[in-house]
């Protein structure tokens, strides 16, 4: 049995704020990290807020915001080397754009178009997962069977606060455990799954308290904070890849848009609180430490932000110029080896329907 | 060859296809230490190691999630659910995951892992230890189902599972693990997907079956020996079927009944029928008959008999038929 502290209750962070907290410094990372970091918040960001225009305009179909969840996405990534795996969830659809997923794949996926659909070994990212807590046991078997081959990769997956009462998170954090398996649990404790606030899911009073009951360290960091998540993964990476197994990190953070493009929180949501926390939200928390460190001048961060619009603008373009899809696609790769009906069915759909639909 | 029973004939096939591809692992509750509740893993675990036959936390979900994980990192995971009503609980990633995850990676990474189960009944067990569930993994798209009747095909489709790149769910008959004694192969011995096997030939009419129902079908054959020529056409694989062989028995004798164990509704002898309707209707002298488990929870053992397809229940469908 594991010896393992009872988890951390109070928040760990970097960034200083308002209030008389003091930035901190994250050892061993470059002026160069700081500002990647920084250009990797700006790209999804810009992803994200580009995305609900598009959703607008029509151009793509619903859409799960992350707005003030970017410093989470790329501070964990962060962590990662690129041998490592990440499994994200609706909530992270983007953030293959850290391993280089072309924008235009990522906008294919929310345009239902098959060029959206990319072979996770190509980016040491998983698909995106959309049943809620089910993709846990597969960052656990990943991670697992990688350190049976004696590979040094670990796993970072993703899920929410709503996902810690699934059952398939259980089995997946316990198996990981079990395993030793080199992964790293990130939740993005939002507050929110669609309606439900966090205090409807569980009596436990963190969700980092969950962790002990698996015999795996647990830790609680400010969620809008970048550095803070990055040390904490990293801190995590480095237990995984000493043999020390999983660690569950929960960040927390508040939903500050809707759940999706299809949803109006007005029903269900405190507005006043919402705004609150736009006004705290993490890219400028970001930006403003990097200000007071000298680290980012305006120029760069004018420049930061442009690249990041080319990438959208280009990203949108390249999406939108994909022919239509052959209807030969609804029969492919479901199979290595398909049974022989399928070919049946294409041709005769083929007769019927000529080349394409819609 | 030698004679094994059907459940030696599984270990024997884990044992050549371990030493065969190293990547090949096999894991579930109780399979390493214990060999298996049937012992059908028995020896693996000291043979290859604790790494290579797992007894994993007893999370069938878990299971076979991690095994999806397994796949990324280059392993062909072979998990076994300890009994058919207990592969429930993976459903979930069988449908969400195993069946789509190929798909979902336009084809890019292959998730060659093999699920198998003994399953029926007819063997005096509490509630929940005697269902038939091929059907829900065979209605789910991607994953492919077989169904051994012999000791041969037990190990052969076994190996053919493993080695295929594609998720192949195996149901094993329990009934037949200690009972069924057979010629089996020695060393490496596969048995293709999809290729139905005739286990007895007939002109008159043609019973159509799999796994469990197979033995009891040639029973019934016997039975109408001097009435009729009857055929028995054991599938073996579900998915993919072996259409050809199931409409050329159908051809030649114009008459089929299906033997399913499973109950009736939107069961697989259904899709079987439904295929001879829709390809074979002016080869067929009459009706398509099923006969199949009852739309009720499998009974108390005391009277399962009552509920299991009977040789008496096959001979009186196949009298109706002849005499349609
Ligand atoms: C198994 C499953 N049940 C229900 C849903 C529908 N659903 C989509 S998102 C969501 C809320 C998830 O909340 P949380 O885990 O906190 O993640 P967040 O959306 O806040 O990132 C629900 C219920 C689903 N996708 N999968
Ligand atoms: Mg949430």
């Amino acid at each position: 049995m594991a010896q393992i502290a009872a988890a951390e209750h109070e928040l760990r962070r970097v960034i200083g704020d308002a209030e008389g907290l003091g930035d901190r410094e994250v050892e061993g990372l470059s002026e160069g990290d700081l500002l990647a970091l920084y250009r990797d918040m700006i790209l999804l960001r810009t992803y994200d807020e580009r995305s609900v225009v598009y959703h607008r305009q029509g151009r793509i179909g619903t859409y799960a915001i992350y707005w003030n969840h970017e410093a989470m996405q790329a501070g964990a990534a962060y962590a990662l080397a690129d041998d490592d795996w990440i499994f994200p969830s609706y909530r992270e659809s983007a953030i293959g754009l850290l391993r280089g997923l072309p924008a235009a794949t990522i906008l294919s996926w929310w345009r239902g178009h098959p060029s959206g659909w990319w072979n996770p070994a190509d980016y040491n990212v998983a698909s995106i997962c959309v049943p809620i807590a089910t993709q846990v046991p597969h960052a656990a078997g990943l991670a697992w069977g990688k350190r049976l081959r004696g590979e040094d990769a670990c796993a970072l997956v993703f899920f929410g606060d709503g996902a810690t009462s699934e059952g398939a998170f259980h089995e997946g954090a316990n198996f990981a455990a079990v395993m030793q398996a080199p992964v790293v649990l990130l939740c993005n404790n939002n507050q929110w799954a669609i309606s439900t606030p966090v205090s409807a899911q569980t009596r436990a009073e963190t969700l980092a308290d969950k962790a002990a009951g698996y015999g795996m360290p647990g830790v609680r960091v400010d969620g809008l904070d970048v550095l803070a998540v990055y040390e904490a993964t990293r801190e995590a990476v480095e237990r995984a890849r000493a043999g020390e197994g999983p660690t569950f990190v929960e960040a927390l953070s508040y939903r500050a848009a809707p759940h999706a493009t299809a949803d109006d929180p007005t029903a269900y949501i405190d507005l006043e609180r919402v705004e609150e926390e736009r006004t705290r939200e993490c890219v400028g928390r970001y930006e403003g430490y990097l200000r007071r460190l000298g680290v980012l001048t305006d120029e760069q961060a004018e420049q930061i932000k442009a690249e990041a619009a080319d990438v959208m603008r280009e990203g949108i373009k390249a999406a939108e110029s994909e022919p239509p899809a052959d209807i030969g696609l609804v029969f492919e790769h479901a199979y290595a080896d398909p049974p022989p009906q399928l070919a049946e069915d294409l041709a005769e759909l083929r007769r019927i329907l000529g080349g394409s639909v819609g | 060859m030698a004679e094994k029973l059907l459940v030696e004939a599984i270990n024997d096939c884990f044992h050549v296809e371990l030493e065969r591809d190293e990547n090949v692992m096999v894991m579930g509750e109780d399979v390493g230490r214990a060999g298996g509740v049937f012992r059908a893993t028995a020896g693996l675990r000291d043979r290859f190691g604790p790494d290579r036959c797992v007894d994993t936390p007893l999370a069938e979900a878990g299971i076979l999630g991690t095994a999806v994980g397994l796949c990324m990192a280059g392993w062909r995971p072979v998990c076994e659910m300890q009994y058919d009503a207990f592969s429930y609980p993976a459903l979930d990633q069988l449908i969400t995951h195993v069946g789509r995850y190929r798909w979902r990676t336009g084809g890019g990474m292959e998730f060659p892992v093999t699920i198998r189960m003994p399953y029926g009944g007819g063997v005096r067990a509490p509630e929940l230890h005697d269902d038939s569930p091929e059907t829900y993994y065979v209605h789910t798209p991607g994953i492919k189902v077989a169904i051994p009747s012999t000791p041969a095909d037990a190990k052969g489709l076994l190996a053919a599972a493993i080695r295929d790149p594609d998720p192949v769910v195996i149901l094993e008959p329990k009934l037949h693990y200690r009972t069924l004694r057979g010629e089996v192969p020695e060393g490496e011995h596969v048995t293709p997907l999809g290729k139905a096997r005739l286990a007895r030939e007939g002109t008159d009419l043609t019973l159509v079956a799999y796994g469990s129902m197979v033995p009891l079908s040639e029973a019934a054959a016997d039975a109408l020996a001097g009435e009729a020529s009857v055929e028995v056409l054991d599938l073996r694989s579900l998915k993919p079927l072996d259409e050809e062989a199931l409409l050329a028995s159908a051809a030649k004798t114009g008459r089929v009944v299906i033997v399913q164990e499973a109950p009736r509704v939107a069961g697989f002898a259904a899709e079987i029928a439904a295929v001879l309707a829709e390809k074979a209707i002016l080869d067929l002298q009459g009706p398509v008959l099923r006969v199949t488990g009852y739309d009720v929870p499998y009974p108390y053992w005391q009277i399962e008999d009552a509920y299991m397809p009977s040789v008496e229940r096959v001979v009186d469908a196949a009298r109706k038929l002849l005499a349609f």
